[in-house]
């Protein structure tokens, strides 16, 4: 007996002229239109309870965004706190951060800041302290200050953004690192401008409708 | 749901009698007025649990399904003195099919229990289930006493930790006095928005406590934000381009059916005479008997389905996630179309498919909106026309000559054929489940029961006594099951044969897992590794055991005549019906693949 259907075969078929790309975004067939990875800081206002940093952390991994750093802490408000997320995706993929971010139900605002939002990260940097005048030298070139010596050690701490700790601990490197230890980035948008506000409903509308405009090209760069 | 009520027989008894106790100094006979009495002043809560049960009532719950154990007993002892009827289930697992079954049927979350460790592990799969599937659902978990939390007790579960990635949402109950307002709050979350899955997990010391705090009434936390209404100026651009598409198709997901939709979409697709594609879960938002219907799209879907999607140059797309069995390969996907996306969930919108028209809100509201701003119908008369061409081109039509093994196509048309259109169907997962989907004609939505994201073997029988305990009493419950799919969850028919459910059981017996064998057959030369299940056992015999009717198909002359018989049967029947082992599923779109390539046969793979 006959097995399967009748019909013409695939090759008798006629074919569309477009194609997608990986991301679902119709393409020109011509031209491979492909997005970059960029980076970015992402800043949440959860609820401040037992299970929402895991609920966060568990998303990105579920669903394997890109992250490079993740930062909580309290806020003015004891019931909420924030969280920076420092990410790594291409547009597509910073959309989805967003809009999954803003599903999970201890989540009340999620906002993506802009370039010019003030970053800062905190690095505890200790060397070896052969050299102590030396040491005492570069902590003072990043600002940096020295929370505690002994006569073979040296830890300073310092605080910038992320290109500047990673100056520091290049330079702090020539007197041997013995450890070191970041807390990862933390941001606030500038002035007046409200990092992750508790939305108003209407606030909530507009971003669920607001989708980026693809391809995009901003890239935000550390201050 | 009086007539729901109605079913309930095996402790209405008990409860007349506990009624007569509590309230002795009623005559008798009670009066309407004694009776709506005790309804609308119910006893006060005294601990945590029954704060639980309370907010179970509050929200309307009128069956739960479980089963019984140390760190949920608090539960059930409050469980027994409610009018919500409990069906213990033969094991967990079932008791969340059915309580998800009974979502979709229904409309209303459905409830399970179980206790901690195990009991709690056991709901696992079918709480993943509902929410591949976006089902309504609450699971209610017992706890290990808190003192004892993190100390690795006897049956202590981490069960948030565990559920956390396949629920909307959970929760670890912490108070006596909160947890009511807890579970109230899981139910709304589980119903309101998108629906999905919701977790209270449930320390015993937590019901166990005093209380007197009735629960809130069922409402979302207030950071959980639904947008009803999609943004005006994108709904006057989309109805602008569906006015001038030439190559128009709605694409109808499970979304249609949840945001009761149904109705809104018939409309608007006949009157703008819009071809109609659906997903598998959109099965039965659009009558799949009306001419605009191309049925179901995707791996399995029809020819016409996947040349209509493939070829269309505007594609409105309702309710639907763009899951990858219906896209094939993301590249091919309605690569001519502009798309407006539809959906309650913007993290849905351009997650998979980019979406030119992004259109948030609840699915009947904005093809309200969108109904309202199309002044004029598409001029697509030379597309409708291509699509009934395609229509005939690829036909579904299969061969079944007499002299060869029942094809299971025939069986499932017979199944149709035997009921009435208002029928709902469950099924398994594998190729039963597609020839259920492909030869049975849907009309009617909330009648197609079936695991979609997560295609569990199992679901089938438990699935069907939940529907049937959410489905009008005229309305039949067919299961369209496998072989080695009824093997993994056939002890629930220990609960059918208890509470007298009217379920038929017609499992489509190839001795395989048919569709791991196709599969071998097509990508793995034939190779049959642990594929082969001749050593099924007999099912009407099983069937009988349990104290289920038992029938048995081999041949074509049995099949309209058995099936008459198991339907008629009041009460559950089984019929094991032996097809054709080789019977394969087409048209095939392998994983990955373009829709407009599907294969009619092996040799096109
Ligand atoms: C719980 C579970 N285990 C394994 C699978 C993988 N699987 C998908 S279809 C299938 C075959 C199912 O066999 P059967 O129920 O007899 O259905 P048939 O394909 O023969 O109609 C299997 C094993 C699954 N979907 N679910
Ligand atoms: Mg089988």
């Amino acid at each position: 007996m006959k097995r399967g259907l009748d019909g013409p075969a695939p090759e008798e078929r006629p074919t569309p002229a477009g194609r997608r790309n990986k991301q679902g975004i119709r393409i020109d067939p011509e031209v491979e239109a492909t997005h970059d990875p960029r980076r970015t800081v992402i800043s949440a206002l959860v609820k401040h309870e037992p299970g929402v940093l895991s609920d966060v952390s568990g998303l990105f991994s579920r669903r394997q965004f890109n992250i490079e750093s993740l930062t909580v802490g309290p806020t003015e408000d004891e019931e909420r706190a924030r969280i920076t997320v420092v990410v790594e995706e291409p547009d597509p993929g910073i959309d989805q951060i967003k809009k999954q971010l803003r599903k999970l139900v201890p989540v009340i605002s999620v906002r993506e800041l802009e370039p010019d939002a003030m970053r800062r990260e905190l690095a505890l940097v200790k060397v070896s302290a052969d050299r102590p005048d030396q040491v005492a030298a570069v902590a003072e070139m990043y600002g940096g200050k020295t929370v505690d010596s002994c006569p073979e050690t040296a830890t300073i701490e310092i605080t910038g953004a992320r290109q500047k700790i990673e100056a520091a601990v290049e330079t702090f490197s020539q007197f041997g690192i013995r450890e070191i230890s970041r807390t990862g980035l933390t941001a606030l948008a500038r002035g007046t401008d409200e990092t992750a506000a508790p939305s108003s409903a209407g606030v909530a509308a507009d971003e669920m409708n607001r989708q980026d405009e693809h391809p995009h090209t901003q890239t935000a760069d550390d201050d | 749901m009086s007539e729901r009520a109605a079913k309930v027989t095996p402790t209405e008894a008990d409860e007349q009698d506990d009624d007569q106790i509590t309230d002795s100094a009623a005559p008798d006979a009670a009066t309407d007025d004694t009776e709506s009495a005790t309804a609308t002043t119910p006893t006060p809560v005294t601990n945590g649990a029954q704060s639980v049960v309370r907010a179970l009532e509050n929200a309307g719950v009128e069956y739960a399904f479980g089963v019984q154990g140390g760190a949920i007993m608090p539960v059930y002892d409050a469980l027994y003195d409610s009018e919500i009827y409990h069906v213990t289930m033969a094991h967990e697992q079932a008791a969340a099919h059915a309580a998800d079954a009974y979502g979709i049927v229904s409309g209303e979350p459905g409830i399970c229990l179980a206790t901690s460790g195990p009991g709690a592990t056991n709901l696992v799969t079918g709480i993943a289930d509902a929410d591949m599937d976006s089902d309504p659902l609450v699971a209610l978990t017992g706890q290990v006493p808190t003192e004892f939390v993190g100390n690795d007790a006897f049956q202590e579960t981490d069960t948030t930790g565990v559920t956390k990635p396949v629920t909307k949402d959970n929760t670890f109950a912490s108070d006596s006095d909160r947890v009511g307002t807890d579970v109230s709050e899981a139910f709304a979350l589980a119903r309101e928005g998108r629906p999905g899955p919701t977790l209270v997990d449930l320390p015993k010391d937590v019901t166990n406590g005093e209380t007197e705090t009735e629960p809130d009434e069922p409402k979302t936390p207030d950071t959980y934000h639904v947008q009803e209404r999609a943004d005006a100026e994108i709904v006057a651009a989309a109805a602008e381009r569906l006015e001038n598409a030439a190559r128009p198709v709605m694409l109808l997901g499970g979304g249609v059916i949840k945001g009761e939709a149904s109705e809104a979409c018939r409309e608007f697709a006949i009157e703008h005479e819009i071809p109609v594609v659906t997903t598998m879960p959109g099965i039965g938002a659009f009558p799949e008997d009306h001419e605009l219907s191309m049925e179901m799209a995707g791996m399995h879907g029809t020819g016409f389905a996947n040349m209509a999607i493939t070829h269309c140059d505007t594609m409105l797309a309702i309710g639907t996630r763009f899951d990858d069995r219906l896209t094939g390969g993301i590249e091919t996907f309605a690569p001519d179309a502009e798309i407006i996306h539809i959906d309650i969930d913007p993290a849905e919108i351009s997650k998979n498919i980019y979406a030119d028209y992004p259109l948030v809100g609840d699915a009947e509201t904005v093809v309200d909106q969108l109904s309202a701003a199309v002044e004029t119908s598409p001029e697509a008369k030379k597309w409708r026309a291509q699509c009934q061409q395609w229509k005939s081109d690829y036909s579904m039509a299969y061969d079944a000559p007499e002299d060869e093994p029942v094809q299971p196509e025939f069986v499932v048309e017979a199944l149709d054929e035997a009921t009435a259109d208002d029928t709902i169907v469950t099924t398994g997962v594998g190729q039963h489940q597609m020839w259920a989907c492909q030869y049975w004609t849907y009309t009617e939505p909330r009648t197609w029961v079936s695991s979609h994201g997560l295609g569990t073997m199992g679901y089938g029988l438990p699935a069907a006594i939940g529907a049937r305990l959410a489905a009008d009493d005229d309305q039949d419950v067919v299961c369209i099951d496998g072989d080695g799919s009824f093997l993994m969850t056939l002890q629930e028919l220990s609960v059918a044969v208890r509470e007298n459910l009217d379920i038929t059981v017609a499992v489509l017996n190839n001795e395989y897992i048919g569709m791991v064998r196709q599969w071998q057959d097509a990508f793995f030369e034939g190779r049959h590794s642990a594929s082969d299940y001749h050593w099924m056992p007999e099912f009407d015999k099983l069937a009988e055991a349990f104290g289920a009717a038992g029938f048995r198909i081999d041949d074509y002359d049995d099949v309209a005549e058995t099936i008459e018989a198991a339907i008629d049967y009041d009460g559950p029947s089984v019929i094991d019906v032996h097809i054709d082992p080789e019977a394969n599923v087409y048209p095939m779109v392998p994983s990955g693949g373009d829709n407009g390539q599907f294969a009619l046969t092996e040799d096109q793979l």
